[in-house]
């Protein structure tokens, strides 16, 4: 089993500090684990610090997992090349690797990661005519073609629809459980959180406000002091337990 | 081994054909190059017949001397300078075009053929050699000496913190307007003569190639191409974005200061030697894109291709159009490219560029 833990990380952009001594508990692999804060919280720093592209002081321990089975998807951004898509996930499965040719299972691992998020159908299609939806699932498929041990995605469900959130969260809850990954999601929608996630990490102005079991981290104190508004958690008729929100906090400083 | 879950054909199989298809292309274009290089040197003041010229190139010892003369030492040399050098400019352009992420991206575009053109200017106006041990060679080596010094300045700022593609682009275009502004001013001193000189080399020719010029520029091409061949995974990735690529763990930044020395050299000694033939380095990769994509296995090849086969074609009709005369070939590029190029996009449609 994998695990990630992190001791006193900082981070800065000149001279502002955007992450101050974050540090957590082992968070384990093979369930998905939610990165919850405000906008501007530090999410993606957080992310790209763990990821190694930002220096810092503090230490990244991972353990059953080297740098090399960390993958991190940035936050979705448009993708102009012209490439396919199937090309595209060629394309991080041959990173660092070199060699021009191919191997039938380097394409085989291409075409399963295709099946596994459900976008087979758009191989042969040219990346610039995606809907921001679907490339946002190429994206991931790009992320989990290597089968990395780690994963940071940054706001992997925030441009698909309904369905397609519940389809690629499952695909990434399997995922996990499968391979033992840590995988470490940023998300808004704190009800997807308490569905899908059994753990939650929990940002606020660069500082970790808490990190564990999601339903004793997302109480209604802390969403208060996370986002500002009111709001209860209560089990819905079938016994999930479910946000309702009252309304921004009296006194928002 | 790759049947996925829900028993669909595998797509493996429709990209093999894909590349298969991506090889024809690479194949046409080669084709299409071999046959304008022969029409090339087949062409000419001198009427000779293609048999006899074909004869002269395969067999020299059997030719009349005036003939070998002409066919070796004059068309031969423009021929093949027209391949290296449209291949050396195609590939520059396309590089520049991946690391900058920009479409607009080209050795002309960054100031490098400017800088060029005022180097020359320098040494036919003023008579100024930048390095007097090569007094004979004052023309392009002044030239040479000028698009290094611009590719450097650009390549030493984008090393700065916190400089971005949007910075190095902006930057190369002030390049653009201050060599221009400083070759106006040489201009409007120098005498008719060297006016003229200055003039007829900014319109760019490839009548004073000569079997040196072709060497210099195949060895540079033939240093470069594996250099960037070896980087084919990271630089098609860099396309999906700095960020992507970056967290696919390629060397961004590194990588790109790489290409931008490689695309230095590439750039600036063909334009030394011919002058100011900037379209190709835009041209040569927007058609090999169309054709082709951005796969760099398949892209990079193809833009050599490419801008070979679009200068020596110019150059097959810069003797066609007005028959005794060798049109610039400057001018035909961008006359006869630009129309081409515009109905190329246009009807092309597509979203990426």
């Amino acid at each position: 089993m994998v695990s990630l833990a992190l001791e006193q990380i900082s981070a800065r952009y000149g001279r502002r500090d955007v992450l101050t001594e974050a540090s957590t508990p082992p968070i384990s692999g093979g369930s998905l684990t939610a990165l919850v804060g405000a906008n501007a919280a530090g999410k993606s720093t957080l992310f790209r610090r763990i990821a190694g592209q930002l220096g810092g002081t503090g230490a990244v321990h991972l353990s059953g997992a080297t740098e090399d089975d960390l993958r991190y998807m940035p936050q979705d951004t448009a993708m102009t090349a012209a490439l396919s898509v199937y090309e595209s996930i060629i394309l991080a499965l041959k990173q660092g690797a070199g060699s021009w040719r191919l191997l039938g299972e380097e394409l085989a691992a291409v075409d399963s990661v295709l099946a596994r998020f459900g976008i087979t159908h758009l191989a042969e299609r040219q990346l610039a005519e995606l809907s921001g939806g679907q490339r946002q699932a190429v994206s991931i498929a790009q992320t989990l073609v290597t089968r990395p041990r780690v994963v940071l995605m940054d706001e992997p469900t925030s441009a698909l629809d309904l369905y397609r959130q519940y389809e690629v969260l499952e695909a990434l809850r399997i995922y996990a459980e499968e391979t033992g990954a840590v995988i470490l999601l940023a998300l808004h929608d704190l009800n997807q959180v308490m569905r899908s996630c059994t753990t939650t990490m929990a940002l606020s102005g660069g500082k970790i406000l808490a990190c564990g079991p999601t339903l004793e981290v997302l109480t209604p104190d802390l969403i208060r002091s996370l986002y500002g508004i009111n709001s209860r958690v209560e089990r819905c008729s079938q016994g999930c337990p479910m946000m309702i929100v009252d309304g921004p906090a009296a006194s928002v400083s | 081994m790759a049947v996925t879950s829900t028993g669909t054909p595998t797509m493996a199989l429709a990209y093999r054909g894909l590349v298969a298809r991506r090889i024809v292309v690479l194949v046409g274009l080669t084709a299409l190059l071999l046959f304008s290089v022969a029409v090339d040197v087949a062409l000419g003041p001198a009427r000779y017949g293609v048999g006899d010229v074909l004869r002269t190139i395969f067999l020299p010892g059997q030719a009349e001397l005036q003939m070998r003369v002409v066919v070796w030492d004059i068309r031969m040399p423009m021929a093949l300078l027209a391949v290296t050098v449209g291949a050396s400019l195609s590939l520059a352009g396309a590089q520049m075009q991946t690391i900058l992420a920009n479409p607009l991206a080209s050795p002309f575009t960054l100031g490098l053929s400017a800088a060029a053109s005022f180097g020359a200017a320098l040494a036919m106006v003023l008579g100024v050699a930048l390095f007097p041990a090569a007094i004979a060679l004052m023309v392009p080596i002044n030239a040479f000496a000028m698009a290094m010094a611009a590719s450097l300045l650009i390549f030493g700022l984008s090393t700065l913190r916190g400089v971005t593609v949007e910075t190095i682009i902006l930057l190369g275009i002030a390049l653009v307007f201050s060599f221009n502004a400083a070759l106006a001013l040489l201009q409007y001193f120098a005498s008719e003569q060297a006016l003229s000189a200055v003039v007829f080399w900014t319109m760019g020719s490839l009548t004073k190639a000569t079997w040196g010029k072709v060497a210099v520029t195949a060895v540079i091409l033939a240093v470069c191409t594996p250099l960037f061949a070896r980087r084919a995974w990271a630089l098609t990735a860099i396309r999906l974005g700095e960020t992507r690529a970056a967290a696919m763990g390629v060397p961004v930044k590194r990588l790109r200061l790489e290409a931008l020395f490689l695309v230095s050299l590439l750039a600036a000694v063909p334009v030394s030697f011919v002058g100011t033939i900037g379209f190709i380095g835009i041209v040569g990769p927007h058609v090999a894109r169309l054709l082709l994509g951005e796969d760099q296995r398949f892209f990079m090849p193809g833009a050599m291709l490419a801008g070979a086969v679009i200068l020596s074609a110019t150059s097959v009709l810069s003797k066609a159009i007005l028959p005794g005369a060798v049109l610039p070939i400057g001018i035909i590029t961008a006359l006869v490219g630009v129309p081409f190029f515009a109905a190329l996009i246009l009807t092309k449609g597509r979203k990426s560029w």
